[in-house]
């Protein structure tokens, strides 16, 4: 059978790393995408006065929207960081040591995750 | 004694002119031996004769059984039950093939795409430093690694959403014609794979290497593709 719709490729039963790898990247991208939006428009209140700017810094500085941030730099530096892992290996530099890269820039990504959710809450 | 016990095999079935696909449910003993083609065969042999499904050697070299077993594709007959591990064994049929019945898919598109790369079926094989070569015979010849399953092309992400992309077989036997030309032509080759759904389709989920029973390791097949066109391509920018 043929698996059919926009999902088609999310087939996750039996699946190993690599695979995990490539749907995070598509939905970290998707999301990204989505992001830029919202930040376009976000961006676009500050031709709306400095009250409007004001009310979302306001906004943006809540411990909730913190945590939005932490999920949003979890989405770059995975889509990054994955990034640069899947170019090398697409070239067919490292192709068979693929899972051992992906742990590598895993771990990086963590340390700098954890360094950045650390300086959002407290900066 | 060896160890025996019934597990359940909840098997995909699906006839022409049936309105939707679904699922059996069928208790089978087995022991510490018994391989999930077994299971099936007493399945049809015992239960219910109505159950379709494909096999050939019972030893992994004709890749005629393959299908997906608890969502994975494998070899139906080199698969333990017992080392599955699972009290339930769902049995269904390879992805991204037409499905005929039950267990049994089309292969028909597979070789379709496969024989394009008109990759010969005899390679040279590995150098075995205690043995002579005979009189007659240039080296140590055997059949290319690939047995022609579908298994990659089933785990793979891509082909599920690009029908036209090659897939992950046709691009490894490719990269055998570049590696090992055998008389054939691999700027023909490079040619074939150097499109949108060539070999640039992948998305490097590398499914492929991960199901494949017989060492081909596509991925890798597919990568090195990219790799010499990649340096075709920056020796035409640069010089």
């Amino acid at each position: 059978m043929r698996r059919r719709g926009l999902v088609a490729w999310l087939n996750p039963r039996g699946r190993r790393v690599g695979y995990w790898a490539f749907v995070l990247h598509r939905l970290t991208g998707l999301g990204l995408v989505l992001y830029l939006i919202i930040h376009l428009w976000v961006l676009n209140m500050l031709s709306q006065g400095p009250e409007r700017w004001n009310d979302f810094v306001e906004l943006a500085k809540s411990p909730l929207f913190l945590v939005l941030d932490v999920i949003l730099l979890f989405g770059i530096l995975f889509h990054g960081l994955n990034g640069i892992r899947v170019a090398f290996v697409g070239m067919g530099i490292g192709a068979d040591q693929h899972e051992r890269l992906f742990w590598a820039v895993s771990l990086i990504g963590a340390l700098l995750l954890l360094l950045g959710a650390w300086g959002f809450f407290t900066v | 004694m060896a160890e025996q016990k019934n597990v359940q095999f909840r098997v995909f079935r699906y006839k022409q002119g049936d309105q939707a696909p679904h699922y059996d449910t069928f208790n089978v003993p087995i022991n510490e031996r018994t391989t999930v083609l077994e299971a099936l065969q007493a399945i049809r042999r015992d239960q219910d004769s109505t159950l379709i499904l494909r096999h050939s050697c019972h030893h992994a070299s004709c890749g005629t059984c393959g299908m997906r077993v608890n969502g994975r594709e494998v070899l139906a007959c080199v698969t333990n039950v017992m080392e599955l591990d699972t009290p339930v064994v769902t049995v269904e049929p390879l992805e991204n093939a037409p499905l005929v019945a039950d267990l049994v898919v089309d292969m028909g598109p597979f070789y379709d795409t496969f024989t394009q790369a008109h990759m010969p079926l005899i390679r040279q094989s590995e150098f075995l430093p205690e043995s002579e070569v005979a009189e007659g015979v240039p080296y140590h010849m055997r059949f290319e690694n690939c047995i022609e399953c579908g298994l990659c092309v089933s785990a793979c992400p891509v082909v599920s959403t690009d029908p036209e992309y090659l897939g992950p077989a046709a691009l490894a036997a490719a990269w055998r014609v570049v590696e090992e030309p055998r008389g054939e032509d691999p700027e023909q080759v490079f040619a074939w794979v150097d499109t949108e759904h060539g070999c640039w389709r992948c998305h490097v989920a590398m499914e492929c290497s991960e199901v494949c029973p017989s060492n081909v390791n596509p991925g890798h097949n597919i990568m090195a593709l990219r790799h010499q066109l990649t340096k075709r391509k920056l020796s035409a920018l640069f010089g």
